[in-house]
């Protein structure tokens, strides 16, 4: 078992929601691990590559290599930035490249938040409470591109005082997409609204997913909506006792 | 700019119009239900198994194509067809005007096809005084109502019953009805008349069988079995990556198709189709035809990686499982492909210039690929559009000001003091009045809140943090 690893907040974290990053320091820290936050990190790159800016996201995924190549384990509090650099930076770089290759050897190292909790450290339980009905939003990265589905529910019925309640639509896009979100606001908004009918109907007061940026998304239209509704990242629901 | 500003407004009216809204979302959701019921895998254990042997049939025969296009011709005519290239739908139509002046056809019938909706067809048709009656129930009241089609397998997905009495009222002689049995049976009768008197019987083709010579066609409603045999010239027109090596693959396509389009395990009718009437045989056209057309086909199979666009068996499940195909419907794609599907075709079928914006047009959530039953990576084929349109305008010009915020972010992430800076910047600026009425922040905030920057990033949270410790 490695007693140190190293977090990557992502920029989103980093900038806009720090208490998740400081929430999952807290539970990695609690289940034993040193955990290190190297100054240097940014981004993964995943903006300009998925608007279609590949040179601009080589550069930045090129920096990201080079801040963490020589990381043991690099804890991710999102399921889309884990998959940005253990999938799609290998569509960045050719194949036999220096950093096609340096991939190659940073990509199982790169963990998404409750992967590694429930396959790493092997922690179901983290001593955490939270009173209230939660429902659980499966961003569509970590769902369809890293197959995490389960680990997140399984952490949250750990969890004192909480009841978990699986909504409907729990695999349907929350309709933030990236840039999709401002270059198609109507859409976006309409589909983060179908979560929401989804959710409302479960019953549950708080929304929790491993992505920030699919809870910034939800929390803009559940706010506009006046729904009594809150979004939380599964690491504050985790830290929280 | 990516999209016309009516194309914009066209997508608010349609997300803001909640009769079409219930009608697209129920449909595809029961459309959607069905299917994971029906590859389910207590239903259809091996159906992850067929999903990778029909990807590797497509494969192959996309490889081999031309080997391919050469047996099923040979076949085709030793049953006594014909084969007929076609370059484009000019080229089709111009072969059916032709062969209708020849036989003196003045009306002819056609069954359910995507590939004659690709290219205009009946309006190409009646351009020239040959009338075309489509007579797939869905096709025929899109026809009707001169609309088009709304979805790859349920045409008329987004018209409710009263709709079509409307329509019905309009067009025909026939009493107002709100049932749909009895507007079905109106249009059985009237669609009988027109099977008697056809010249021609037109259908498309689900699969093109090289060993065999064969169309096969897979439909719900005898129509297309109609079509094809009570005119005494049927003419089948399909795009040429409708092959496949032998007629054994139908046992996983046919497995695929019904389950994946509308959860079924077969469709009520599969017909096989191979040259005219033979012998004393009783039925069937006296003339047959293969028109196999390329309309922009040839083009993508230069393409190693986006080749696999063509494997589409055109089941529509992306379409049901698409969040954004389920918000904008099928009429704000052009072109006759909508969803995932339409996304990835019509760009490379017409190039990335004349719709930029309809690779942009996902969020990417996967659900389409997912659901494929020949694994297109539909979403790997998006991001790979996206970047030759951003390629192309780097070349031909616009979206100048994204290009620049980019090249902006690319140059600051590799800076991580100045990147902190910026963020402490960004997080002041954000909080000044007014700074949510600009750019990205005003297009977000039209349909929710704003949720600002942190007044402290993590990394100032957690300097301080390891200070006092």
């Amino acid at each position: 078992m490695p007693a140190r690893v190293s977090i990557f907040v992502t920029c989103i974290v980093d900038q806009v929601f720090p208490r998740v990053g400081m929430a999952m320091a807290e539970v990695l820290e609690r289940a034993g691990y040193q955990v290190e936050f190297r100054e240097d990190q940014t981004c993964c790159g995943q903006p300009a590559f998925n608007t279609g800016y590949r040179e601009d996201a080589r550069k930045v995924a090129g920096h990201f290599i080079r801040v963490f190549r020589d990381a043991e384990f690099i804890v991710v509090p999102s399921g889309s930035c884990a998959s940005m650099i253990t999938h799609h930076f290998f569509d960045l770089f050719p194949k036999g490249s220096s950093q096609y290759e340096e991939t190659e050897y940073l990509a199982p190292r790169v963990i998404e938040f409750s992967r590694f909790l429930t396959e790493v450290a092997k922690v179901d339980d983290v001593g955490a409470r939270f009173e209230g009905i939660v429902t659980y939003h499966d961003s569509c990265h970590a769902l369809r591109e890293l197959r995490i589905k389960e680990g997140p529910r399984r952490l949250l019925r750990k969890v004192r005082g909480l009841e978990l309640r699986e909504m409907s639509a729990a695999e349907e896009c929350c309709g933030f997409g990236g840039t999709f979100s401002v270059k198609f606001p109507e859409v976006s908004g309409g589909m983060g609204r179908t979560k929401l009918d989804s959710i409302l109907a479960t019953g549950a007061s708080t929304v929790v997913s491993i992505d920030s940026s699919c809870l910034m998304q939800l929390q803009g239209v559940f706010s506009r909506a006046g729904a009594p509704l809150k979004t939380m990242h599964l690491a504050e629901v985790l830290a929280s006792r | 700019m990516l999209m016309k500003p009516e194309q914009e407004e066209q997508i608010r009216r349609t997300v803001d119009n909640p009769k079409i809204q219930l009608a697209v979302y129920s449909a595809t959701a029961r459309l959607k239900e069905k299917r994971e019921e029906a590859v389910a895998s207590e239903a259809l254990p091996e159906y992850q198994e067929l999903r990778t042997q029909a990807n590797r049939i497509k494969k192959h025969t996309l490889e081999n194509l031309d080997v391919y296009l050469e047996e099923f011709e040979a076949n085709v005519e030793a049953h006594g067809g014909k084969v007929i290239y076609a370059r484009n739908g000019a080229e089709v139509a111009d072969f059916i005007l032709g062969l209708a002046r020849e036989r003196g056809v003045r009306m002819l019938v056609k069954s359910k096809s995507m590939t004659t909706e690709e290219i205009h067809l009946n309006q190409r048709l009646e351009h020239h005084h040959l009338e075309a009656v489509e007579t797939d129930l869905g096709e025929y009241i899109i026809q009707l109502a001169h609309d088009r089609p709304y979805h790859i397998v349920a045409p008329a997905v987004h018209m409710t019953r009263q709709d079509v009495a409307d329509v019905f009222e309009k067009n025909l002689a026939d009493p107002r009805t709100e049932e749909p049995e009895k507007q079905a049976m109106i249009a059985r009768r009237n669609l009988r008349e027109k099977f008697l008197a056809a010249g021609i019987g037109i259908s498309g083709a689900n699969f093109l069988v090289a060993d065999s010579g064969a169309v096969c066609i897979v439909e719900n409603e005898g129509n297309a079995r109609l079509t094809t045999t009570a005119p005494p010239i049927h003419i089948a027109v399909a795009g040429l990556e409708k092959m496949i090596p032998r007629a054994r693959d139908l046992a996983v396509f046919l497995k695929l198709l019904g389950r994946s389009g509308t959860g079924q395990l077969l469709t009520v009718y599969t017909s096989f189709l191979s040259g005219p009437r033979r012998g004393r045989e009783a039925d069937g056209p006296g003339e047959f035809y293969v028109v196999l057309m390329d309309n922009g086909r040839t083009r993508l199979l230069a393409d190693a990686e986006k080749r696999q666009s063509l494997y589409c068996i055109r089941c529509g499940a992306c379409l049901n499982a698409c969040p954004v195909y389920r918000k904008i419907g099928g009429h704000n794609y052009p072109g006759a492909y909508s969803g995932p599907i339409g996304a990835i075709i019509t760009p490379q079928y017409e190039g990335i210039a004349k719709d930029p914006w309809l690779p942009f047009a996902s969020s990417l959530c996967g659900a389409c690929a997912e659901v494929c039953p020949v694994k297109i990576d539909i979403p790997k084929i998006l991001l790979d559009l996206r970047k030759e349109v951003v390629e192309d305008r780097a070349v031909h010009g616009g979206g100048f000001v994204e290009r620049k915020a980019f090249q902006m972010y690319g140059w600051l992430m590799r800076r991580p003091k100045l990147y902190a800076m910026a963020g402490r910047i960004a997080a002041k600026m954000a909080r000044l009045p007014g700074a949510a009425s600009i750019g990205p922040a005003a297009k977000w905030g039209s349909v929710r809140e704003v949720t600002l920057p942190a007044r402290k990033s993590f990394r100032d949270q957690w300097r301080e943090r390891e200070k006092s410790k």
